[in-house]
């Protein structure tokens, strides 16, 4: 790991200007930063540890209805969050779904965002990788490509973004509120990740200082408590990134479709909303035939990067047992394999 | 730059002088305190070896800088047992083989006493499954593990049963 300086800011101003010097970057529980640091993927001349700061642990319910989820708190303390997981319980199950009970008791919400790819060539520093450095290539391209992207990708990058929290997230339409050099800014989450293009070395939207506060779910994410639901493939059955995974959240009302949220993970470099095949489901009954029309329109432009087409008809049966399992209604308690589609659920119907 | 941060470790108060700020929660533990029952096996939070309690929650001390960590109250396998009388988890691994070889062993008894602190597997084998997934065992030893886990379980149970009668 190379050398770097350790820097604790007393205030959320004394951290936007250290970090703001070319070569800092934050520091919050380190699971990914610090294994990218010790295989010198990340070499940061500079940490800015944010875990003092007072004020960013809380989850707030705000008189309007929205729920303000401060950027420190843990992935487990939110999980674990009862009036939380009971409000917003896909987004509850992906948490649970991710990594294992001790890193989520560390990793937080702003961190979870703002993790990097599991691509192998990323994490290797001898292959050629134009996320890590740029005009480099890409070995992922001509290489072991089986869980890379379908969606959104380029020449340039085939990576996917790694993140389950993000996919419901997505769907319930979250907000993500950022300190930076000119002030306070919110932005929806799905303007915070950029797709790859010919830069996939930018991912982020946030400029150098930028500090994430807070993710808000807005009170319509209320909505769709009971009909929600978080499914992820991945090849074991517990601790294992996403190959595929979706967030399905339905409003039924007399019988009808009054809203449906899709949004996929495992398939771009940034979760995926899937507003075209959530149009289709508007007005509509809750069948089998409208889930696999909404999965068709949700995989209508993707395209294999490599040996990963299987990956296209993958995201559909999971976009259409999702939308099923969420039509049925959100279990009582989130299943002992959480977000698993092979785990034996009451209301269950095969795609 | 020299950087001085105070641990809590196993209940004793602890100050160092960190002259790198490099320096994992592991390192620090095994190789200032000689606290060796902490163990370091992959070095990269997937393997659960290195688990230990930071302020009362169990986190992979290989992914936790130690100068981050400054003021926190650190519990580790040393520290489970009170004398000679051991931890019920502990007793737990041995009557029910829940180990082979032994290295990931502190690191399974530190998650497990984490888990049920955690209150959220109780005494379904499935959700300890589910529950105790960050930390691998090569030997294979999971099922004696489950079941160790499950009698552990259950003495807290009969413990809160006969305070609530």
């Amino acid at each position: 790991m190379k050398q770097f300086d350790y820097v604790r800011p007393a205030t959320v101003a004394e951290a936007v200007a250290a970090a703001a010097q070319p070569g800092a970057t934050y520091l919050a529980a380190g699971t990914n930063l610090l294994d990218l640091m010790k295989g010198n993927i990340s070499r940061p001349d500079r940490l800015v540890d944010v875990t003092h700061l007072d004020g960013l642990d809380q989850i707030e319910r705000l008189a309007d209805g929205s729920l303000r989820i401060g950027a420190l708190v843990s992935n487990a303390d939110l999980a674990h969050d009862a009036e939380f997981a009971k409000t917003y319980p896909a987004v509850a199950e992906a948490l649970l779904s991710g990594a294992s009970a001790q890193l989520r008791n560390a990793a937080t919400v702003g961190g979870n965002l703002l993790q990097r790819t599991r691509c192998a060539y990323f994490y290797d520093t001898a292959s050629r990788c134009n996320k890590r450095e740029a005009g480099s290539g890409c070995d992922a391209r001509g290489g072991e490509n089986r869980t890379h992207a379908v969606l959104g990708w380029s020449e340039s990058c085939i990576a996917t973004h790694p993140s389950d929290f993000c996919v419901p997230l997505l769907a319930l339409d979250a907000i993500v509120e950022i300190e930076g050099r000119n002030g306070r800014r919110e932005i929806a989450l799905d303007e915070l990740h950029r797709l790859p293009g010919h830069t996939p070395e930018r991912e982020t939207v946030l400029e150098p200082g930028d500090l994430i506060l807070a993710v808000r779910l807005p009170p319509a994410a209320r909505g769709f408590a009971a009909h929600a639901r978080y499914l992820k493939v991945r090849e074991r059955m517990s601790y294992a990134f996403a190959i595929v995974s979706a967030a399905a959240a339905l409003r039924i009302e007399d019988g009808k479709v009054a809203e449906a949220r899709l949004a996929l993970g495992g398939v771009a470099a940034k979760p995926w909303r899937a507003r075209a095949a959530e149009d289709v489901l508007r007005g509509v009954a809750p069948t089998a035939d409208a889930f696999q029309e909404a999965a068709w329109r949700a995989l209508a432009d993707a395209k294999p990067s490599g040996d990963n087409s299987y990956k296209i008809e993958l995201a559909r049966r999971i976009v259409v047992r999702a939308l099923t399992l969420a039509a049925a209604g959100t279990p009582a308690r989130i299943p002992a394999l959480p977000a698993s589609p092979f785990a034996s659920t009451s209301g269950a119907i095969h795609a | 730059m020299n950087h001085s941060i105070s641990l809590t470790v196993n209940g004793a108060r602890r100050d160092f002088v960190l002259d790198d700020p490099r320096v994992m929660l592991l390192d620090l533990l095994r190789e200032r305190l000689h606290l060796t029952g902490t163990k370091k096996g992959c070095d990269r939070g997937q393997c659960g070896a290195c688990t230990i309690l930071v302020d009362g929650k169990r986190i992979n001390s290989c992914l936790a800088l130690a100068i981050s960590h400054d003021g926190a109250d650190i519990l580790t396998i040393e520290g489970v047992a009170r004398g000679d009388q051991l931890h019920p988890v502990q007793a737990a691994f041995i009557a029910h083989d829940g180990f082979q070889c032994g290295f990931c062993t502190p690191g399974q008894i530190m998650s497990a006493i984490g888990m049920m602190q955690e209150a959220q597997a109780g005494n379904d084998p499935e959700r300890i499954r589910e529950c105790m997934s960050g930390n691998l065992c090569r030997c294979g030893a999971y099922a004696g593990i489950v079941d160790a886990v499950l009698e552990a379980q259950a003495g807290v149970d009969e413990t809160n049963q006969r305070r609530s009668a």
